[in-house]
């Protein structure tokens, strides 16, 4: 071992805190994704219910406004970057590999580093509610608001920097995803036998590899408009506010399409499995969420409306905007069509998936409504705007996720959560959020503005807010059901068999959980739907190779991690002192000398 | 089975009354389905098609998913039929939302063209300016300016020139119109007419829309709407120079007004007092609210502003608290001068 000379000894255990520190196998990766994305999840539930606690009757006095102000950006913060993303990227590090029959991503070490800079990333943004002041600029952060002269005190540099630290591990997570999907599939995979979770992963891939960058620039630009006395964006020395909406919304837009198309991909996977038939329609599913991915970058001003754009530009984007309608309005019916002539089992996770297809076509019409310039010159910043994002993120993304989380949750972990809470929990979300985030609509139209800490009686506001109010607290009793399904399942026996789902995908030809390699064998593929053809045309599963056999897999390290602690010490140093950055700089430079030398068996 | 129709169809039946509800919001202060000008009237154009549409859809899209969970629920002796698709089919609903989305981008360009035409000549130009957090009006080519409440008059132009002197607002009345930004370093403009039948006593409810710091939920202003007539009568006055005061405690409250700290900053026209950092208290008397909107404008209620802004209107740090300054009794001297100001 020459290079341990040099570097640090490869880590030696495989159980206890150190293996999952040192992890760098997709599938604990991917737990460690979910796990901290639920947790992330509850916080910014916890968000949510103080702000509706404040907003339950007129003049509310429960939270001061400092403090409401900070609340309902994080809230937002917290739920599209540290929940619902970490938790899609639960289901990509977890599913991929094993949907497209490899033994690991293609940059294992790589995917280990994007976890632990988004958990750096995630400690820091939150740790800003102990540190003098969570970011209270709302999540899009508009200029000039968020300049030194506004804000002086150091929130939004945790909101600047806490951002820029998940762009990287995105990033990272990105090319990762579309390397692996591209190069890493089994043979017989063509791209169009992918299972749409795939395809969708794919193209959530390379949204983001494109949409980060305008965010990072606008990041930059704000901090050293903030500490380095440039103005990009402040009108006095030449910027332009504007500046910050353009580059935001760039990023802003496709991110709404981050955010949902793995619940697409999700719900793609388990409608056509508890129907018992094929997906309807795969193409025309995949294309238009290609489509939809397309159209995402030529949407971004219809956020901006209100600003003064001229005719032309408004009809310009209104026009792409009402496009976006089309590929999915495309989606919807196939998914219907997929139920159609089905013999369709009501599990839990269908039942999720279902309720999907309902709430995510109610936060896609009122989306359609506000395309339209005039429309939205009304509802643009009211709590109209408010239940629009919440039918497409809680009634679209989240729905799909929990379809996910109880379709996978057997191949995860060889236990099954339990249906009839699994009902329970459905039930009581199903109307919780319905009766949350529909009234929304009515606020909206009684000229409710959104990110109001107070308002007066009379307003009509009151009966609708009030029972915002108690629909927000059913959506939390619901989630504590699904804690108690969880750990009653984690307390049980492992049964689960390899396919208890008679799903058609590759991960359902392992093992439940998988074992550390995946697959004994690398399977072969034979048609789209690979278990359902091999079962309908009689191809028996290969037999187990002999257990002699050695699989090669990549050891576990420690460089990841601390590359991710060199980052954040990078990150913190524009708000303390430059000296933690240049110590960053070291730690992360002393981990690139490490990683590269060490050794790989 | 039954737990999936009979919960779903109580919930349908819960949702009939919602909307019958929602219907009578017409008649709040701040409803954007009452339109009072012809801005907001195209506005509500399109808005009608666009709901009657999007209710169609809904009621499609979820009647069919009900549907379809029910009849292919599974049941002994159903097979699920394999097929993977179907070409007419996938054109088929891919017209039907390219028809949708068509139907609504019409009445959509048209309405974008209309409400963004020039203002005519004869319109009324006031130039709002945003502040953290109030609002600034002047009328142009009158010298009237004003804070927080605006009168104009029915069946005439009103434009606005829209700016800010800090960050982002946004102006919104959303009987009279759609909500166009404040935006430092940019001029927006806006104009639409109230119908003739506009004016009325109370004042249309306005609220700045955009996000822009501590206390943006108490930036609110008001917009009378008036006959032409009462319109020239409330510019007349407005444009008064100094009002002389009444009796000897209005000329006591001028008199330590004037020699406070107070006229740094705002401005009485006649007087001494100048400053342009805050609102202009030249008529402030004939105000029905004080503060953006968040209090009357009454005795009692100025005393409590002076007394200590920053507790009224949370961030308020440039006006001072003056009960560390002066004692009660010369509060309320101010207080009565300035509801002196008619």
């Amino acid at each position: 071992m020459a290079t341990a000379v040099e570097t640090l000894a490869p880590p030696a255990t495989q159980s206890g805190i150190w293996s999952w520190i040192t992890t760098i196998d997709h599938k604990r990766i991917g737990a460690l994704y979910a796990i901290t994305g639920f947790i992330f999840f509850l916080v910014g539930g916890v968000e949510a219910l103080l702000i509706r606690a404040q907003l339950a009757v007129p003049n509310g006095d429960v939270i001061d406004p400092e403090l409401f102000n900070q609340l309902f950006g994080v809230h937002a913060l917290t739920m599209i970057f540290l929940a619902v993303m970490p938790m899609g990227a639960g289901f990509f590090n977890y599913m991929i590999p094993l949907m497209i029959g490899a033994r690991d991503v293609a940059f294992p070490r790589l995917n280990a580093l994007s976890y632990w800079i988004f958990l750096g990333g995630a400690l820091l943004l939150t740790s800003s509610f102990i540190f003098g002041g969570a970011p209270d600029a709302g999540w899009f952060a508009y200029a000039p608001l968020t300049s030194e002269q506004f804000s002086p005190g150091r929130n939004m540099d945790f909101y600047v920097l806490g951002i820029l630290m998940l762009g990287v591990s995105s990033m990272a997570a990105a090319l990762n995803f579309a390397v692996t999907i591209i190069n890493m599939r089994a043979p017989g995979m063509s791209l169009l036998r992918m299972p749409v979770f795939v395809w969708m992963t794919l193209i959530i891939s390379a949204l983001l590899i494109l949409a980060l960058p305008p965010l990072t620039v606008a990041l930059l630009q704000l901090l050293f408009d903030r500490h380095y006395e440039t103005s990009f964006l402040s009108p006095g020395g030449g910027g332009d506010p504007l500046l910050w909406q353009h580059l935001f919304w760039v990023f802003g837009h496709p991110e709404v399409y981050i955010l949902i198309l793995p619940a697409m991909g999700i719900v793609s996977e388990t409608l056509p499995v508890f129907s018992r038939k094929p997906l309807f329609g795969y193409s025309a599913i995949v294309f238009s969420g290609m489509a939809i991915a397309f159209l995402g970058w030529a949407v971004w001003s219809h956020h901006m409306y209100t600003t003064g754009l001229g005719p032309v530009q408004k009809s310009i984007f209104a026009g792409t905007t009402m496009t976006i309608g089309v590929p999915t309005g495309i989606k919807i019916f196939n998914w219907l069509a997929t139920m159609y002539g089905g013999s369709i089992r009501f599990t839990t996770s269908m039942y999720f998936a279902v309720a999907f297809i309902a709430l995510f076509t109610i936060g896609g019409i009122s989306g359609v409504m506000h395309a339209s310039p005039p429309i939205d010159t009304q509802q643009q910043d009211t709590y109209w705007i408010v239940a629009h994002i919440h039918y497409v993120l809680v009634g679209g993304a989240l729905m799909g996720i929990f379809s996910g989380i109880y379709y996978w949750f057997p191949k995860m972990t060889g236990r099954f959560l339990g249906e009839g809470l699994g009902q329970v929990h459905f039930w009581l979300m199903f109307i919780g959020i319905n009766l949350t985030f529909f009234p929304m609509h009515f606020l909206g139209t009684a000229g409710m503005p959104r990110r109001i800490y107070t308002y007066d009686s009379g307003m009509g506001w009151d009966f609708w807010n009030m029972v915002a109010t108690i629909g927000a607290l059913v959506i939390g009793v619901s989630l504590l059901v699904f804690i108690a399904n969880f750990f009653r399942a984690m307390g049980q026996k492992p049964t689960a068999p390899n396919n208890p789902w008679d799903a058609a995908t590759l991960e359902w030809a392992t093992t439940s959980p998988p074992p550390e390699h995946d697959f004994d064998l690398i399977p072969i593929v034979r048609g789209r739907d690979p278990l359902w053809f091999d079962r309908d045309h009689g191809h028996a599963p290969a037999a187990a190779p002999d257990s002699a056999v050695h699989i090669h897999l990549p050891p576990p390290s420690y460089y990841p991690m601390m590359m991710a602690v060199g980052v954040l010490l990078l990150a913190v140093g524009p708000m303390t002192h430059l000296v933690l950055t240049a110590f960053g700089a070291v730690v992360i430079a002393y981990s690139v000398w490490g990683w590269a030398l060490e050794p790989t068996d | 089975m039954l737990i999936v129709r009979r919960p779903v169809r109580r919930l349908l039946v819960a949702l009939l009354p919602l909307l019958a509800l929602a219907a009578a919001a017409c008649s709040d202060p701040m409803t954007t389905t009452d339109p009072q000008s012809d801005f907001a009237d195209t506005v509500h154009g399109v808005y009608q098609i666009v709901t009657i549409l999007a209710a169609i859809v809904f009621v499609a899209v979820l009647a069919l998913t009900l549907i379809l969970a029910i009849v292919f629920h599974e049941r002994p002796g159903r097979r699920a039929q394999q097929f993977h698709g179907n070409s007419k089919l996938e054109v088929v609903w891919t017209i039907i939302p390219v028809a949708i989305v068509t139907v609504i981008a019409i009445p959509t360009f048209r309405a974008i063209a209309d409400t963004t035409d020039p203002a005519p000549d004869d319109a009324i130009t006031i130039a709002v300016t945003g502040h953290q957090w109030w609002f600034e009006f002047e009328y142009e080519g009158t010298g009237l300016v004003t804070a927080n409440e605006i009168h104009i008059p029915a069946g005439r132009a009103t434009s606005f020139l829209l700016r800010s002197d800090d960050v982002i607002h946004s102006f919104w009345v959303p009987q009279l119109a759609g909500k166009v930004d404040l935006i430092p370093g940019h001029e927006n403009e806006l104009w639409f007419t109230p119908h003739e039948n506009a004016a009325r006593p109370e004042p249309y409810l306005g609220q700045c829309a955009e996000f822009c710091g501590l206390s943006h939920a108490n930036m609110r202003f008001r917009v009378y709407v008036d006959t032409p007539q009462n319109f020239s009568a409330w510019i007349e006055a407005q444009q008064a120079s100094r009002i002389a005061p009444a009796n000897e405690a209005t000329a006591a409250g001028e008199t330590l007004f004037l020699s406070s700290s107070c006229v740094g900053c705002h401005t009485v026209k006649g007087t001494a007092a100048a400053g342009s950092i805050g609102p202009d208290l030249s008529h402030i008397g004939s105000r029905s609210t004080i503060a953006s909107g968040i209090m009357d404008n009454d005795r009692e209620s100025l005393i409590r502003w002076i007394s200590n802004p920053d507790r009224e209107k949370p961030g308020v740090v440039l006006m001072p608290a003056f009960e560390s300054q002066m004692t009660q009794e010369q509060i309320a001297s101010i207080a009565d001068y300035l509801l002196s100001l008619q």
